[in-house]
């Protein structure tokens, strides 16, 4: 007797294993990809060190790679990166959470039906669009004109600014799908005890979906850090080691958009340097996100 | 009927006071999205017993439970029409303070629900929000006395209740709910999740909570309200409309034993439900 009888011999199933090996190949791609970029990016920033020393790069305070004296040091495009950033996630954090509040505790269900899309239409605006937005709008009418603030026609206040309400709808969004995740039992025993509407928000639905809140920030701070539009456009490109966010500022980004636009020869130093502060702004997004991870893990309030 | 001569007090719900009812529900209607959901329900709630609401699923009787504390205000669209008073007072009245209906009508759910802190915390969650005096720490170990949890946790205050078993989490809800001082404690099934060691010890503890306190239960667990409660409400869903009415209220024991409708005998007896 075979044992087959009861459920029959199986048949190979062709589709299913093809199913299965395109699918496997998508997530192969994606990962050679970023294979493919870091090994690009190590490349040419090995070479860049073989002629510019490490020591100068991350302490020199000056950045003139295509000057005839040239000058390597990468504080100031660092610096005009976290000033940026500062300043867009000064913007986008406050208001993105308190967005994420009001949609997922205080909004009827209809309103945030409606809201919703159009917040997360927001994100979905070209950044070249924000860019002449900050520097032929924001600055000249809202900063010079209807708050009288004295700024360079370039500077890191209107584009860190405007990059703020570009960041805000993602990290709203996230915020929000965290909140709305915590189970509605948590939300009735607080107030079951008598707590109101803003103390179930912050004292329970708040640090119950942490993590995720965590997460959207991060986001939020990615997309800011990576953001080349409108930094290239509304910043200025100049080099600069100060804090007053009236001033011009070069951040990384804009340092490689501007200089990888085609006039530096291939595989001169100032090529290099592309790959050399492409590598660290990497390395800086990288750090960041062990960092948020292991944040998350500590403070991360789980339930069920 | 007893009726109260306090003064309302300036939240607008009184101060609890000695008064023989508690609750008392006149014609009773809830509705979600204009489809009720239980109707006409009239009932009176006694001080420091125990009443409990019985019936089939979809019986209204969590819905009426709800009533007692507000917790409808929360679900957009529901509706409640006829008169629900607490201590001879509308507790849908404009300008009720819902944080003092809260405070005063606590509420343990079916699924144990505790707060992701500390043991500490979820306790304290209620005395902080309402930003009562007193020692914490002090008003902490009473009401986890009170519910009989003191002394398996009070070497563990600081950790996460989700560390407890279900049982305990349960009376740690309604040690939450004992350290605002109510003076009406509503219970959703409180059982229906655990296991019956832990169910016989939340059931001694309702009945010496009794003393103190008033408590509606819901339950789908006829045994249990013939053994802890006073007075019980048979509900049941009227087949013309799908909403829940009250078939029989009444002691307790004469509900199990000599109930006045046919449908309330056939259900404790088990024949239906």
């Amino acid at each position: 007797m075979e044992a087959a009888t009861v459920f029959g011999a199986a048949r190979p199933r062709y589709g299913e294993r093809l199913i299965r090996a395109l699918l496997f190949l998508a997530a192969l791609l994606s990962i050679l990809t970023t294979v493919g970029i870091v090994a690009s990016l190590l490349r040419e920033t090995v070479a860049f060190f073989g002629d510019v020393s490490l020591v100068d790069f991350l302490t020199g305070k000056e950045w003139a790679p295509l000057f005839a004296d040239p000058k390597f040091g990468v504080w100031p495009l660092v610096n005009g990166t976290l000033l940026v950033t500062g300043i867009a996630l000064a913007v986008a954090v406050p208001l993105g959470l308190g967005s994420a509040i009001f949609l997922s505790e205080y909004a009827r269900p209809r309103t945030r039906r409606v809201l919703k899309p159009i917040l997360e239409m927001l994100a979905g605006i070209p950044t070249v669009v924000f860019g002449y937005f900050a520097l032929t709008f924001f600055t000249p009418e809202i900063l010079r004109g209807a708050l009288g603030v004295d700024v360079q026609i370039f500077n890191a206040l209107s584009a860190g600014i405007v990059m703020g309400f570009m960041v805000l709808p993602t990290i709203a969004s996230v915020a929000e799908d965290a909140m709305s995740a915590v189970p509605q039992s948590l939300r009735e025993g607080a107030y079951g005890l008598g707590a109101n509407r803003m103390q179930v928000s912050t004292r329970v639905v708040f640090p119950a979906a942490l993590s995720g809140i965590v997460a959207a920030v991060i986001l939020g701070i990615s997309r800011a850090i990576g953001e080349t539009m409108i930094v290239l456009i509304a910043a200025g490109q100049i080099a600069n080691t100060g804090v007053n966010p009236a001033e011009a500022y070069e951040t990384m980004t804009a340092f490689i958009a501007a200089t990888g636009k085609g006039d530096v020869p291939t595989g001169s130093i100032g090529y290099k340097t592309i790959f050399a502060v492409g590598f660290a702004l990497f390395l800086m997004t990288l750090v960041m996100n062990a960092l948020s991870i292991r944040f998350v893990r500590r403070f991360r309030q789980v339930y069920e | 009927m007893v009726t109260t001569d306090r003064a309302p007090s300036e939240s607008g719900v009184a101060a609890p006071a000695p008064a023989e009812q508690i609750f008392e529900l006149r014609g009773v209607t809830v509705s979600y999205a204009g489809v009720p959901a239980v109707r006409d329900i009239s009932l009176d709630v006694r001080a420091r017993e125990i009443t409990a609401l019985i019936g089939p699923s979809g019986c209204g009787k969590s819905t009426l439970l709800r009533t007692l504390n507000r917790m409808n205000d929360l679900i957009p669209r529901a509706r409640v029409e006829g008169s629900v008073r607490y201590h001879g007072e509308d507790l849908y009245a404009p300008g009720v303070d819902l944080v003092q209906v809260r405070r005063r009508i606590g509420m343990v759910f079916q699924k144990p629900n505790p707060f992701p802190k500390s043991i500490h915390d979820n306790v304290a969650f209620g005395p902080r929000v309402l930003g009562m005096d007193g020692d914490l720490d002090e008003i902490v170990e009473r009401a986890l006395r009170r519910a009989a949890l003191w002394d398996e946790v009070k070497d563990r205050l600081k950790a996460n209740a989700f560390g407890i078993s279900g049982g305990q989490q349960q009376r740690l809800c309604i040690a939450r709910a004992l350290a605002v001082s109510p003076d009406v404690i509503l219970m959703d099934e409180p059982c229906s999740a655990l296991d019956p060691i832990s169910t016989s010890r939340i059931e001694d503890l309702m009945t010496e909570l009794k003393e103190d306190y008033s408590i509606v239960i819901v339950t789908h667990n006829m045994q249990q309200a013939a053994r802890v409660s006073d007075r019980t409400g048979f509900f049941t869903v009227d087949p013309d409309d799908r909403a829940g009415r009250m078939v029989e209220f009444d002691v307790t024991d004469r509900i199990f034993t000599n109930p006045a409708d046919p449908r309330t005998e056939a259900y404790v007896t088990g024949k239906v439900g």
